[in-house]
């Protein structure tokens, strides 16, 4: 294959090189398609490598004739295939016996399940986790929050994508043998716990129905609610009441007690409705209903319900 | 709005419709688009709180599998066009919002069409490897990341093209309890989002800890980083308790360690 490289002239990867393979990665679904999907960009992130690898232009052609075989993953789980791909390669130009069946075997073999570690970790993990941090700061309209999301997660990202590339590319075939379980497994379990739990969360704290109907009126006796009637006004009577009331500790503002439904099902738990609505989106997800179709149901059922006074 | 606020205005949908599809800075998140948008036309705190509210919306959204998500990056770019024209500050951001998912379903649509004609650059791509002329590949793997750019730069400039009073009026036509269900919709849109996250996560083995999570949120005092530091630890008490489960001969589980992987990060 590569009679020119011999071992006294061995053509090795320096850093920088790798590191344009990894920058280049930044790129990968650019050319994403139906047909072989990342395979564009996987041949367009090795570039740099090949082309000092194989000067020779026959090894060349036969070498990005080789990676524009389909390939799909996570995009940022591509770097420890690019990676391993890398160290394959660099043996290939050096003479080592590693023909294109290796080479695509090793990338198909990985694709799978480091696909199956990067939606959870990252689409719903932490995106979700700095997304609602940021977004919760934004929505006072503090620019801290856009700020915080866009810096923590790309230096979360940059730093993964540089440091498993190169843990692929010292690993060489070795990582292959661990994709399938072990600690990849534990990675992956961890972080659907814990996305779960933020999740949980976010669906009490962001998820708003508020129903309005009430249920329920009951006239309150004398001296639990403010006597109008008795606050002296200006800037005294406003002391009184605010006194009296106590932050909604003390007395009531009116006469009548009047609870909603929404105060209802909060007592039971504080976001009932929220959760109730989270599972009836699951079950229609389930029933192959599109989110979109969906998504547009719910916006007409809050104006549809708005209107009629439920909401 | 002036020639360069709107030049700058296509930029960042440029921007937002090449990371919609490369999904790694994040310029396509409605946190980050209209935020910019708001910054070249002089409106960031608005932009700022577009963002985070579109962002609590579109948080579970990704593609992934089957499941076609709605496109984040021409809903916000859309949606902070819509609300800077318009004119009417915070309150129109609840209309913008509502007007703004519509769009998203359309982004669907163009984007599917540039992953069609992806196809056709790829074989291009072929007959340059064949030729072994790398530098035609460079360009077009750029030629088609500048069309996802263009997918959202170009609807992002027909908007700019309607004239802000034509929103304004339009904007201003819309009777008030249309404005106030749209809002009430956003706020419960988002648990479409949360549902889709959950479908394709949830097993037997993590449903107590959306459970404890949705309780716990309850408590106002704790904030999103407290929340976020509660999972971890729990989660990282239940693999470690798993693990030691089986060192002390628990039933067969064949995770662990010993594992070539770990050595290797043990290194680092």
């Amino acid at each position: 294959m590569a009679e020119t490289a011999k071992k006294e002239n061995k053509i090795t990867l320096t850093k920088s090189d790798r590191w344009k393979v990894c920058w280049r990665s930044t790129f990968l679904q650019g050319s994403w398609n139906y047909e072989r999907m990342q395979n564009g960009g996987f041949a367009y992130s090795m570039i740099p490598a090949l082309r000092k690898l194989y000067p020779n232009k026959d090894d060349m052609k036969s070498a990005l004739k080789r990676h524009l075989e389909f390939f799909n993953t996570h995009p940022y789980l591509t770097s420890p295939i690019l990676g391993v791909t890398l160290a394959l390669e660099e043996d290939r130009a050096n003479g080592a016996d590693v023909d294109n069946q290796t080479i695509n075997g090793v990338k198909v073999g990985m694709m799978g399940p480091l696909a199956g570690v990067g939606d959870p970790v990252f689409w719903y993990t932490v995106r979700p986790i700095i997304g609602s941090l940021g977004a919760s700061l934004a929505l006072s309209g503090n620019v801290l929050g856009p700020i915080l999301f866009f810096v923590l997660w790309n230096v979360i990202r940059i730093a993964f994508l540089w440091y498993t590339q190169e843990m692929g590319y010292k690993a060489g075939t070795k990582i292959t043998e661990d994709a399938s379980g072990g600690l990849l497994q534990k990675i992956t379990r961890g972080a659907s716990m814990m996305g779960m739990f933020v999740i949980g969360a976010l669906i009490e704290r962001w998820v708003s129905i508020n129903f309005k109907p009430v249920v329920s009126k009951v006239p309150l006796s004398k001296g639990a609610y403010i006597d109008w009637n008795a606050i002296p006004s200006g800037a005294q009577g406003i002391h009184k009441v605010l006194t009296e009331w106590n932050m909604g500790n003390g007395l009531a503002l009116d006469k009548v007690k009047e609870t909603t439904l929404q105060n209802n099902l909060d007592s039971l738990i504080p976001g009932l409705a929220a959760l109730l609505l989270t599972f009836l989106c699951m079950w229609l997800l389930k029933k192959k209903v599109s989110p979109i179709v969906i998504i547009i149901a719910i916006f007409i059922v809050g104006i549809a319900g708005h209107v009629v006074g439920l909401f | 709005m002036n020639a360069i606020q709107m030049i700058l205005v296509v930029i960042v949908a440029f921007l937002a419709g090449m990371e919609g599809i490369l999904d790694q800075f994040q310029f396509h998140q409605p946190l980050v688009a209209c935020t910019l948008i708001g910054l070249v036309t002089g409106n960031l705190t608005l932009g700022v709180m577009l963002g985070g509210s579109l962002q609590m919306i579109a948080l579970g959204w990704a593609n992934i599998g089957a499941a076609v998500a709605p496109d984040a990056a021409l809903a916000s770019v859309a949606s902070a066009i819509i609300l800077v024209q318009g004119g009417q500050g915070q309150k129109g951001i609840g209309t913008a919002i509502g007007i703004a998912i519509p769009l998203a379903v359309a982004g669907l649509f163009l984007t599917m069409l540039v992953r069609t004609i992806s196809v056709a650059i790829v074989h291009i791509m072929d007959k340059k490897a064949e030729e072994g002329n790398w530098r035609a590949i460079d360009l077009w793997q750029y030629i088609a990341l500048a069309l996802q750019g263009l997918r959202i730069a170009i609807p992002a400039a027909l908007l700019l093209a309607i004239p802000a009073s034509l929103v304004r009026q339009g904007l201003e036509a819309m009777p008030q309890w249309l404005n106030d269900g749209m809002t009430i919709g956003g706020g419960m849109v988002v648990a479409v989002g949360y549902a889709m996250v959950i479908n394709m996560m949830a097993n037997r083995e993590v449903w107590p800890f959306f459970a404890i999570g949705f309780c716990l949120a309850a408590i106002k005092e704790l904030t999103l980083i407290a929340l976020g530091g509660i999972g971890l630890s729990m989660a990282l008490m239940y693999l470690a308790l798993e693990g030691s489960g089986k060192n002390n001969g628990g039933n067969g589980d064949n995770s662990g360690s010993g594992d070539p992987l770990g050595d290797i990060l043990d290194d680092y």
